[in-house]
């Protein structure tokens, strides 16, 4: 019932063995050491790469898989976000009853606009969904806020206040907990010069990362799964063959809105707000970039873009001319402001650059994305010990 | 009564008259060649019965039910297969993966959420499309990307496609188009193979008289949007008509 190829299972291994070491993993460098600030060992940021993780691998099951490219998937991740919120709003601070909320409505908004939205398919439903979105997150900045019927508090953003009725908290604790077990706990482990934080809203979002892995396999390795890879290939064929493509492209619809649901539902649990801004086309476009990046169509692409992207957003946006002007004070005075003028523009709020750049040398040389590298270099390295028949190159690769 | 019967179908592209009153009977365990010059509407016919295109009037019905108006996998699920003139494979699967595809479709229908069991495990589709794929001579190939096959295999893989959900019905447009001679006569071959094994009612659109005369037990030939002729083989390479419509008719 639960078992798995013995690759996949390797690779499932793999990704628990990361996401639950990634506290330590994270942080190579000693808390005092100029190194420090690449650390990525810190709670906030980890979460955000299994959240993100999530919504790729989501997303990929209907771009990687199906070969529809939606431009619209940051409005379940808003849905999500908002369905918790109120839940925590109306019930308790208690994440169980908000994931189950966010999931099921993110589905329900997924199943309409996928109605709506796959009447089409090719860039006609790539705009389709980008205005779908654009209205939602029109509707929740304004429309939805007014002070007769206030269902997402505009500007400000959905959050709880103390005269929410909250029927079920009773004593219970007044940040986000499963079942008293607070999101925002954390242990730190002084080892050394080091200090490792285990976060406990980390490692709930890691469990709901490797769940939701897990099922992505299964939906890549079943008969369903082939049905949406052979949309993505040849959807005319598909007909002549006897098959209805347009269900199994709403279900992949659905089941890629459900997973943004769920990863806009743990935004909300491990930061109980909602904002329309997460709903914006530039969110929707992060995942796009996220699954390309890492590679579309494979497995741990869609979670390692994520990672890399998140990164870079975070620890790159940190860095400014102070910092750079320190690594390169070893240098002449003229040529090291030279260096720092240019680096300039790549930090800081010029991160985008640097990303930008790494896009475009990712599209163009491996157009698989970074597991197409990796790919690459465990070809290469392995290569010149066991030369393998020059058949290998026609023989499909297993999408890892 | 044949397994397919067309009758006055009437087809027109704004002012041309791609077809007109056109009627077959295809009788059933029978290669029914359809042959005619070029833009005599024999694609245009072959659209019409599997719901690419829609007549103006007329009526198509396969074992007595109507095709017109039923969308590509209903005519399929209900036993009409094609074969393209180029062939239309799933490019970026393997080749067993193809044929598998055609069985799941075959044995589940045209839609089943089947998102937790695992392809691997489905024991009965894949021995059946091994067993498909000897059939065509292509196991050796199972593993490959159908998209790096040549271009005979290609036609062979959607063949066996085609085949593994016995259908009551064939359509092949052209299945030797772009051919060398030595892959017409292997596809020749094994297209006399399976109708003896089979028996599958086949209809063969086609250009090569080579093709046309070593397999069909009966020939229409279209010209202009009409059946001119409809007779067994040898008497077709006789008709004055024939002749007339291939070799300076009216055009």
């Amino acid at each position: 019932m639960f078992t798995l190829a013995k690759n996949d299972k390797l690779l499932l291994v793999i990704v628990a063995f990361f996401t639950l070491l990634a506290p330590i993993i994270l942080n190579p460098f000693p808390t005092e050491s100029a190194m420090a600030q690449f650390n990525a060992g810190y709670p906030d940021l980890m979460q955000r790469f299994v959240i993100f993780g999530i919504f790729a691998v989501g997303f990929n099951i209907l771009f990687g898989l199906t070969g529809y490219l939606s431009f619209g998937h940051a409005a379940f991740l808003g849905v999500g976000s908002y369905a918790a919120v109120w839940m925590f709003k109306l019930l308790s601070y208690n994440i169980v009853p908000a994931m189950i909320l966010s999931v099921v409505i993110a589905g329900i908004f997924a199943l309409i606009m996928g109605f709506i939205c796959l009447r089409r398919s090719g860039i006609y439903f790539s705009i389709l969904t980008l205005a779908f979105a654009q209205m939602s997150f029109a509707i929740a900045y304004s429309v939805l806020s007014n002070p007769s019927f206030n269902l997402t508090n505009g500007e400000t953003g959905l959050q709880v206040y103390n005269d929410d009725p909250q029927y079920l908290k009773g004593d219970g604790p007044s940040t986000t907990h499963l079942f008293g077990l607070e999101m925002r706990e954390t242990f730190t482990l002084d080892i050394g010069a080091w200090a490792f934080q285990f976060n406990v809203g980390y490692y709930i979002c890691a469990i709901f990362l490797l769940v939701a892995f897990y099922i992505a396999i299964r939906i890549f390795r079943s008969p369903f799964g082939l049905m949406l890879k052979a949309i993505k290939t040849n959807q005319t064929r598909l007909n002549y063959t006897g098959l209805n493509s347009k269900p199994y492209t709403l279900f992949a619809f659905v089941i890629s809105g459900m997973y943004a649901g769920l990863a806009g539902g743990l935004l909300a649990s491990m930061d109980p707000l909602a904002g329309a801004e997460r709903m914006q086309w530039t969110a929707s476009g992060e995942v796009v970039l996220m699954t390309i990046l890492g590679g579309a169509g494979t497995l741990v692409g869609p979670i390692l873009g994520a990672g890399f992207i998140k990164y870079f957003e975070n620890i790159f946006s940190k860095i400014n001319d102070s910092v750079l002007h320190s690594w390169f004070s070893l240098l002449p005075d003229g040529l090291e402001n030279a260096i720092v003028w240019v680096l300039h523009f790549f930090v800081g709020k010029g991160w985008h650059l640097t990303l930008g750049l790494l896009f475009m040398l990712v599209v163009i040389f491996l157009p698989g994305g970074l597991v197409d590298g990796g790919t690459r270099i465990y070809n290469w390295v392995r290569k010149p010990r066991n030369p393998e028949p020059a058949e290998e190159g026609a023989q499909a690769s297993t999408d890892q | 009564m044949g397994i397919l019967e067309v009758s006055n179908v009437n087809k027109n592209f704004g002012g041309l008259k791609a077809l007109h009153n056109v009627n077959l009977d295809i009788e059933e365990g029978t290669i029914h060649a359809i042959i005619g010059p070029n833009g005599a509407g024999k694609s245009t016919l072959l659209n019409c019965f599997i719901g690419k295109l829609v007549p103006d009037t007329g009526t198509v019905n396969f074992n007595g039910q109507s095709l017109l108006g039923i969308k590509p996998h209903q005519i399929n699920q209900a036993g009409v297969s094609r074969v393209f003139q180029t062939p239309e494979i799933f490019m970026d699967l393997t080749v067993l993966d193809n044929v598998m595809i055609s069985c799941f479709a075959k044995r589940d229908g045209a839609f089943s959420f089947n998102a937790w069991a695992s392809v691997a495990q489905q024991t009965d589709i894949r021995e059946k499309a091994e067993k498909m794929l000897e059939d065509v001579n292509m196991a050796d190939k199972s593993k490959m990307l159908s998209g790096s096959l040549s271009r005979g295999d290609k036609r062979r893989l959607e063949m066996a496609m085609c085949l593994s959900q016995d259908p009551k019905l064939l359509l092949l447009d052209e299945p030797t188009a772009g051919m060398a001679r030595a892959d017409t006569n292997n596809t020749i071959e094994l297209l006399a193979d399976i109708h003896e094994k089979t028996k599958i009612t086949k209809v063969v659109i086609e250009h090569d008289m080579h093709v046309v005369f070593s397999l069909a037990q009966k020939i229409s030939v279209l010209a202009q949007g009409t059946v001119i002729a409809e007779d067994l083989p040898e008497n077709i390479k006789g008709n004055a008509k024939v002749q007339e419509a291939y070799l300076g008719g009216a055009h």
